[in-house]
């Protein structure tokens, strides 16, 4: 059987072609096989996944009406809350830390016939943009496992990438859906702020978190979205909204796609071209460019560094290890052993975000940095409104650079600007999509990213439809896992 | 006085919702350790809060009460600092946004204490301090509290005590607390300076924390004054800081100077959407306070005719008024059975606690009743007493513990006779009062109301023996 989609796995299953039980069992063979060397997952839970096959097999026998998703295997990152399954944000704060209680979004999965193969890898507390600030090693590119797969939701993106598992379930705060998604050449959706509950999501800077799908293609993504945007009472940010597959199309006549020239400066020529040649597929297909303006784009990354280490150096306060994770064993009194506790438990790129936004919010500083940082989020906010009267979608490259080669190739600065085309959508809150749009001159994935107005989710991903059948799906990952 | 103390109050309460601020864990006070817990109240990494809505509201009860303005949006902050019992390491609460401002208390001396401001926030666990260990309880945290503020306006310990127990009566009237500051659900920070009287600058203040009793509050005041006083007088200057009271020791002690102190870096809390109240949710909240105590005060004293001290005492429990409004009503005298239940009814329910909750035996009506039949003269206040003593115990009606013989009374013939034989049979006091010791007039009255087992009217009694026995 080769390793495919959530509608082809779905058929299959249904049809009896193979049980659950056999499919299962071979993700999690080609799981403990690859995962060595992609990195994709730092717990394989095949107790969690033989059972839910088991189940699976029952309501597959017991026919009726059941979702897309029975069944098929998937792999979830590992910031987000399982019950009894160990969950370490890729942290040792939490590398033995089991939760007692289940995120919203697994429960949801979880009540449609979800299989969970694996918590998938990420960068610690996904803080980062390469995974490389995992504690137990970052994950990398199946396409070329010498470079990166992308972070922060890196384990996911390579997991489903290498067809270690149907789809995945990510978060995003500042790109770390998207731009995973784009260097492994998959379909990655950052929802609308509210639109999915971020109940069980270990919160990283809670204004932007987001959690969203890493799918093969638009049409599996938006099946997965659907199954998890759901109001949720326990999370007062969430909003919910309802499925968007049955708005799937994939006719863009009349759509008006923005363009706007600030995402496309210093850019590689490769990835400049896919992007462009994309447009000009749009307005083949009877969609209308527009260009506007985007001149606050360049501050959209101080802005975002600011506040999102602000909310982190916050979040991150409560690991302490008095109550769970990681503890020192050497302390003389009760300030040392919380001193000495999070020096070890967190590695260097979390340290340096908490002492940022320690500082950004430090009495005499609040005023310069955090409320500054406020007032530009309110400005970028209302650019985006001027933005949206004009078009229906901005169309941008996902990330200025492809995979990067695994092992510090870019300083922490560097890195941070790689985000540069991705952290604005987390300012304001819209969602985004990123869709595999071409490939370098290294055969590595580019991807280029939509954005839409809140809750247009179903434009999205009916553009991203579009998209796919204009290029007959040459650019989405091959059946065999793209290798 | 040489010293003007200027005193300012930050005073905690917990508010008696049945759930937690941010999650469904009862508040209930007690309970083993850490059983009223939860992912939330914990801060379990991933759990989010959501504000419970009748703390808003009561929050707002209380501002109201207070003459405090309500804000339709105010906005929750994070206030950080790292203490085991803060599991998130930051309390909740609400910094520049809060929901009440202004508002005041006027005390009896007629001076007005001004409110700065009422906001929400979470209470903390508990630390408990074992043989060898340090063990935290988070039953309590994510309590609801709200911290009243004042400005720096009070200039004596009375005042703030009188304050303080003003607040008590009217957040209990009020129902939004218990207020019982012997279980922590009524707190309070002192802030305190010394300056030369007429002075109008602020000197340097002292923060006197968590004081949990009335006593702890005036005595910590009093050694403040003190201590700050002999510096001043010393030539020596005050250091600003923040300080704990020993309640064995009467004295305070600096826990942390202003160097030290913590920088709470406030910032709003994202993951609270801002908590909303209209206009007409005010105004409802407005209509559904119930008369608070010091408009029942009034009512008491100046309609009522119910002495001043006596309106005092049954303003100060929510369910004592209750109970002395309905037993007015029956018995047609509010003066005589307001000083009944504060002379003999408090005699034998003495505990604040037993008073707070207030359930005698005898009910309100069958007070009534009783101290009906005293009005209307058809038995005297004595048996009246012995009656009340037996409701008290088994509760029933008065005309259950009243014979025939005690409705009777006693007739002026037999009132007279009963004093001529009670003086004859007492010459000592009878000599003595003729003496002019008016005390001994009591021994005869006794004599004569034993003699009636309480059936004759002390009053009469001793109009009658004062007849009988005119001084010289």
């Amino acid at each position: 059987m080769s390793f495919c989609g959530l509608k082809e796995t779905s058929r299959a299953l249904r049809a009896g072609k193979i049980s659950c039980v056999e499919l299962t069992r071979a993700y999690l063979d080609a799981a403990e096989r690859r995962n060595p060397e992609l990195r994709a997952f730092i717990s394989i839970t095949e107790d969690t996944a033989m059972r839910q096959a088991r189940d699976a097999d029952a309501r597959l026998r017991e026919g009726g009406e059941t979702s897309e998703l029975l069944g098929a295997p998937f792999v979830l990152k590992d910031n987000i809350s399982t019950a009894g399954l160990r969950t370490t944000c890729a942290s040792r704060m939490l590398e033995n830390y089991v939760p007692i209680y289940d995120a919203a979004v697994w429960e949801l999965l979880r009540a449609e016939g979800a299989v969970l193969i694996g918590k998938g890898n990420m960068d610690e507390f996904a803080m980062g943009s390469t995974n490389e600030t995992s504690y137990f090693g970052g994950a990398r590119n199946p396409r070329d496992a010498s470079r990166v797969a992308g972070g922060s939701s890196g384990g996911v993106a390579a997991a489903v990438a290498a067809g270690l598992a149907v789809y995945g379930i990510g978060s995003d705060t500042g790109g770390s859906i998207r731009q995973p998604a784009s260097f492994c050449g998959l379909v990655g959706l950052k929802p609308t702020y509210g639109a999915v509950s971020r109940y069980g999501l270990i919160a990283y800077a809670s204004s932007f978190d987001q959690i969203g799908p890493i799918a093969r293609n638009a049409r599996d993504a938006a099946t997965v979205f659907d199954a998890i945007c759901r109001r949720d009472e326990r999370d007062m940010t969430s909003r919910g909204r309802e499925g968007v597959s049955g708005a799937m199309t994939g006719d863009v006549g009349g759509l008006r796609v923005g363009v706007a020239r600030e995402f496309f400066e210093n850019l590689p020529a490769d990835i400049d071209r896919a992007v462009r040649d994309a447009a000009s597929m749009f307005e083949s297909a009877g969609a209308e460019l527009v260009e506007v303006d985007f001149p606050l784009l360049k501050y959209s990354l101080p802005a975002y560094y600011i506040l999102a280490c602000a909310e982190a150096s916050s979040n991150l306060g409560r690991y302490d290890g008095l109550r769970y994770g990681y503890r020192t064993e050497e302390y003389a009194n009760l300030d040392e052993f919380i001193r000495r506790t999070r020096s070890e438990g967190f590695g260097a790129e979390v340290r340096r975000r908490i002492l940022l936004g320690t500082y950004v919010l430090s009495a005499g500083y609040y005023d310069a940095y955090y409320n500054k940082a406020q007032k530009l989020r309110a400005a970028i906010k209302n650019d985006f409104r001027e933005i949206f009267t004009r078009c229906d979608c901005l169309l941008t490259p996902t990330a200025p650079v492809t995979a990067l080669p695994f092992g510090g190739a870019l300083s922490p600065v560097e890195t941070y600007q790689t985000d540069i085309c991705t952290v604005p959508v987390n300012i304001v809150g819209a969602p985004a999509v990123s869709v595999p749009c071409g490939f370098d001159g290294n055969g590595l994935p580019i991807g280029m990213q939509l954005i839409g107005d809140a809750y247009r989710e179903d434009l999205l991903l009916n553009a991203a439809l579009a998209f796919e059948e204009l290029t007959d799906g040459k650019y989405l990952v091959a059946p065999d896992g793209g290798m | 006085m040489k010293w003007e103390s200027v005193i300012g109050l930050e005073t905690h309460v917990e508010l008696s919702t049945r759930t937690k601020i941010f999650c469904g864990c009862t508040t209930d006070f007690g309970g083993e350790p850490n059983t009223h817990c939860c992912p939330v109240c914990t801060g379990q990494p991933g759990s989010l809060p959501v504000l419970n809505r009748t703390a808003v509201e009561y929050a707002a009860l209380a501002g109201l009460a207070l003459g405090c303005e309500i804000h339709t949006r105010s906005i929750m902050a994070r206030k950080h600092y790292v203490y085991p019992d803060l599991p998130k390491a930051y309390q909740t609460s609400q910094f520049d946004r809060p929901l009440c401002t202004g508002g005041g208390v006027t005390l009896s001396n007629g001076r007005r204490i001004d409110l700065t401001r009422i906001h929400i926030e979470e209470d903390a666990g508990k630390l408990v301090h074992t043989n060898s260990e340090l063990m935290i309880d988070y039953n309590r945290g994510g309590v609801p509290l709200i911290e009243i503020v004042t400005e720096p306006d009070f200039r004596s310990a009375a005042e703030a005590v009188e304050y303080m127990e003003r607040l008590q009566t009217t957040l209990r009237a009020i129902g939004v607390s218990d207020c019982r500051m012997q279980e922590g659900s009524m707190r309070c920070d002192v802030n305190i300076s010394l300056r030369r009287p007429g002075d109008t600058a602020l000197g340097v203040r002292s923060e006197v924390k968590n004081l949990n009793s009335f006593t702890a509050v005036a005595a910590a005041i009093e050694y403040e004054y003190g201590r700050q006083a002999e510096l001043l007088e010393a030539g020596e200057l005050v250091m600003q800081d923040t300080r704990a009271y020993d309640a064995n020791t009467g004295a305070t002690v600096s826990m942390r100077d202003k160097e030290n102190a913590d920088d709470y870096r406030y910032f709003p809390e994202p993951d609270i959407v801002p908590a909303e109240l209209t206009r007409g949710d005010i105004e409802r909240l407005r209509e559904s306070l119930p008369e608070l105590p010091e408009s029942k005060l009034r009512r008491y004293t100046e309609e009522l005719g119910v002495a001043e001290s006596d309106a005092r005492l049954l303003t100060k429990y929510r369910l004592v008024s209750e109970y002395f409004e309905c037993a007015a009503r029956v018995s047609g005298s509010a003066g005589a059975t307001a000083s009944f239940i504060v002379t003999q009814m408090f005699a034998h329910i003495s505990t604040e606690s037993e008073r707070e909750r207030w359930s005698p035996k005898a009910d309100a009506e069958a007070l009534g009743e009783l101290l009906g039949l005293v009005r209307t003269g058809k038995i005297s206040r004595e048996t009246a007493k012995r009656a009340y003593a037996q409701m008290a115990e088994s509760g029933g009606r008065a005309s259950d513990f009243i014979s025939e013989a005690d409705m009777e009374g006693i007739s002026a013939e037999d009132l007279a006779r009963l004093c001529g034989q009670a003086v004859e049979e007492n010459p000592k006091p009878a000599a003595d009062f003729r003496a002019g010791r008016e005390k001994a007039l009591q021994a005869l009255v006794g004599a004569v109301m034993r003699q009636t087992r309480g059936r004759a009217d002390a009053k009469a009694v001793e109009a009658q023996l004062r007849d009988i026995l005119p001084g010289d």
